[in-house]
């Protein structure tokens, strides 16, 4: 059963269409990732699923039901940006929140759950970027929400923080709490996610998990050669083994299910391979094969 | 609701007394302008003699016309109007040619030496014409009523007396606006706002908690504020403390309220701060904060009766300085209370979380 579900949703400001006629459903219990690439129109359809923003057209279902007033005591919100009352403290601003809430978690729970521990008596002001996003996290999950939404929760962190802010999530999910997230980091959207959607100009390009997304759309390994190794690119073609192949950003890419092949018959046409590559294809190379763009732009 | 509102009113106090800067600023600038007040005008070093005239001038001393002399005329009907500016030293003397009465202030040494003057200029009027009466068989005037002497006693209302409501309410004023409607618009641009509309609680809720806080502060602060140099300066107060408790409350509330109509849409902090010193300015000049009015030409009188500030010292004043009670102030009590009515009505239409 989804737990969220969004029917022909849209958002036009004036003739910039966002949100073009979204209809996806969100299952319950799982991580679901929403990524694209910056101005996809991820914060604007997670916006109007949160109910901050009112859609043009279409509608959001939460368990069946229009969004309402009962809504926001069950879903737990992680903006993008967002800036904390001044000249208080975690612990005061986490009070603060919890009596918003009909039924908060405790707070040594909350102080548990987002390792708040050593940052408690700290002014809001003085925290740096990773503990004010488990800061903002503990606000998400005060109401003890059924779905909580995370929008772009590690942009910005170093790698130590974002892994620590991965943690956490995990923690939430194992709680069996739903979570939509958007990103723009694949590897985030790879460890976290059950269920992926791909997003550009305000539609969604593909829907599944990640692994299967990989499956249906690379044969096998991604074979790199930077292009001045290969005096000639378009000999390439020739060679029955490499028939998907294209070039990008300065590196020969070939796409084989056949690997000892492949390399093979790189040798027999007398290429360098002295700084050939191999890797598995992940989200990044998938994101750039449905988009044509980079990510992390 | 109550759980909600009470722990937003304490996180904006507490966000108010940990904000040194402006906890400081609160209460010195009121304290230092009081003071400042207090020695700039503490000697009132005025050159000429201020004299009330009541009633019709016919028949009065050619003395008083003399440059040494300003009049203020009063209708025949405001006597005691003019008798208690005398005995607040804000007039040196008062004549009532019609009744051939005058009255001086015996607290008052310019009082005194404007009598003087004045009894030698009667005394000189009256042996002139009663030689001509008695020279000239013809004559028909009268011979002249000797002039009765009323005596008043009373201290004097200084500058500082007088400012201080105003400087205060002043200071009021920039504490509701800026302390509401600038604060308002800085949570809704970066953000706060958009992250308390995600929560289950209500505009309403919100609002009404951040406007008692601010009620509170301003309160505290006007209270320290007065106390504090009240005892170092002894302002004159004729009035009920707790008539002027009252209405300052509620002039906080509209002033609270008014800070609520900016704080309703906009976005951009300038904009807010540009749009509300642009009222403040004409406000505190036209709202007699640091001058009276009373001179002003009546159309500017009535203007400024639209800003809430002219009611709230008006009223001030009279409690203080004439010792009138919330009776006498109802039609200014009137006034605020309406255009609070009428701030929240359109706070409240106008209002976007975003």
């Amino acid at each position: 059963m989804d737990i969220l579900r969004v029917e022909n949703l849209s958002k036009v400001y004036g003739s910039l269409t966002a949100v073009d006629h979204l209809s996806f459903g969100i299952p319950q219990g799982i991580c679901f990732g929403l990524l694209g690439p910056n101005g996809a129109g991820k914060t604007t359809t997670i916006e109007m699923m949160e109910g901050i923003l009112s859609p043009s057209s279409g509608q959001v279902l939460f368990r069946d039901q229009p969004i309402g007033a009962k809504f926001r005591e069950k879903v737990g919100i992680q903006f993008q940006s967002t800036a904390l009352p001044e000249f208080i403290t975690v612990k005061e601003t986490i009070e603060l929140f919890s009596a918003f809430y009909p039924n908060p978690r405790p707070l040594a729970e909350v102080i548990e759950l987002c390792s708040l521990s050593d940052i408690l008596n700290r002014d809001n002001q003085k925290l740096s970027g990773g503990q004010r996003q488990r800061m903002l996290l503990a606000l998400a999950v005060i109401p003890r929400p059924e779905l909580v939404f995370l929008d772009e929760p590690t942009t910005g962190l170093d790698p130590q923080a974002r892994r620590h802010f991965w943690d956490l999530v995990n923690r939430i999910k194992a709680e069996g709490t739903t979570i939509l997230l958007t990103t723009h980091y694949m590897d985030e959207a790879e460890l976290l996610c059950d269920e992926i959607a791909i997003m550009d100009h305000g539609v969604i390009l593909e829907r599944d998990t990640p692994a299967q997304l990989l499956r249906r759309h690379f044969a096998g390994a991604l074979v790199t050669i930077p292009e001045e190794a290969v005096a000639n690119p378009s000999d390439l073609q020739k060679l029955t083994c490499c028939h998907d192949l294209e070039i990008r950003a300065g590196h020969v890419e070939i796409e084989t299910s056949d690997l000892d092949g492949t390399i093979r018959s790189l040798l027999e046409a007398k290429i360098d391979l002295t700084r050939l590559s191999v890797h598995k294809p992940d989200l990044e190379d998938l994101f750039l094969k449905l988009t044509g763009k980079f990510l992390r732009s | 609701m109550i759980r909600q509102f009470l722990a937003i009113f304490r996180a904006r106090s507490m966000e108010f007394l940990r904000d040194r800067g402006t906890f400081f600023w609160n209460l010195l600038f009121p304290i230092v302008l009081v003071a400042g007040f207090a020695l700039a005008f503490g000697q009132p070093d005025e050159k000429v003699f201020k004299v009330g005239v009541i009633g019709p001038t016919a028949g009065l001393p050619a003395l008083l016309s003399s440059p040494q002399f300003q009049q203020v005329a009063y209708p025949a009907d405001q006597e005691a109007d003019a008798l208690k500016k005398l005995r607040q030293h804000q007039l040196d003397l008062a004549v009532a040619p019609a009744q051939h009465r005058y009255w001086m202030n015996a607290e008052s040494g310019k009082s005194i030496l404007a009598e003087r003057l004045l009894a030698d200029e009667l005394k000189l009027a009256a042996g002139d014409e009663s030689k001509l009466a008695s020279g000239t068989a013809t004559s028909s005037t009268p011979p002249p009523a000797l002039w009765a002497k009323g005596a008043v006693t009373g201290k004097p209302i200084r500058y500082v007396d007088w400012a201080v409501p105003g400087v205060i309410s002043m200071n009021m004023l920039f504490s509701c606006l800026f302390g509401v409607g600038y604060v308002l618009v800085r949570y809704r641009k970066n953000g706060v706002l958009k992250r308390l509309k995600a929560t289950p609680v209500s505009a309403l809720t919100f609002l009404v908690a951040q406007a008692v806080s601010r009620l509170v502060i301003v309160l505290g602060t006007v209270v320290v504020v007065y106390a504090g140099t009240d005892f170092f300066l002894h302002f004159t107060m004729n009035g009920s403390y707790l008539d002027l408790l009252l209405v300052t409350v509620l002039g906080i509330v509209c002033l609270i309220s008014l800070g609520l109509v900016f704080a309703a849409r906009f976005r951009s902090e300038e904009l807010a701060n540009g749009l509300m010193n642009l009222l403040t300015f004409p406000m505190i000049v036209f709202s007699g904060v640091f001058f009276s009015l009373e001179g002003a030409p009546a159309p500017v009188r009535t203007a400024a009766e639209i800003f809430p500030l002219t009611h709230l010292i008006h009223a001030e004043r009279q409690i203080m300085l004439n010792g009138a009670g919330l009776l006498q102030v109802a039609p200014d009590l009137a006034a605020l209370a309406v255009m609070t009515v009428v701030f929240l009505a359109v706070a409240a239409w106008l209002f976007k979380w975003e």
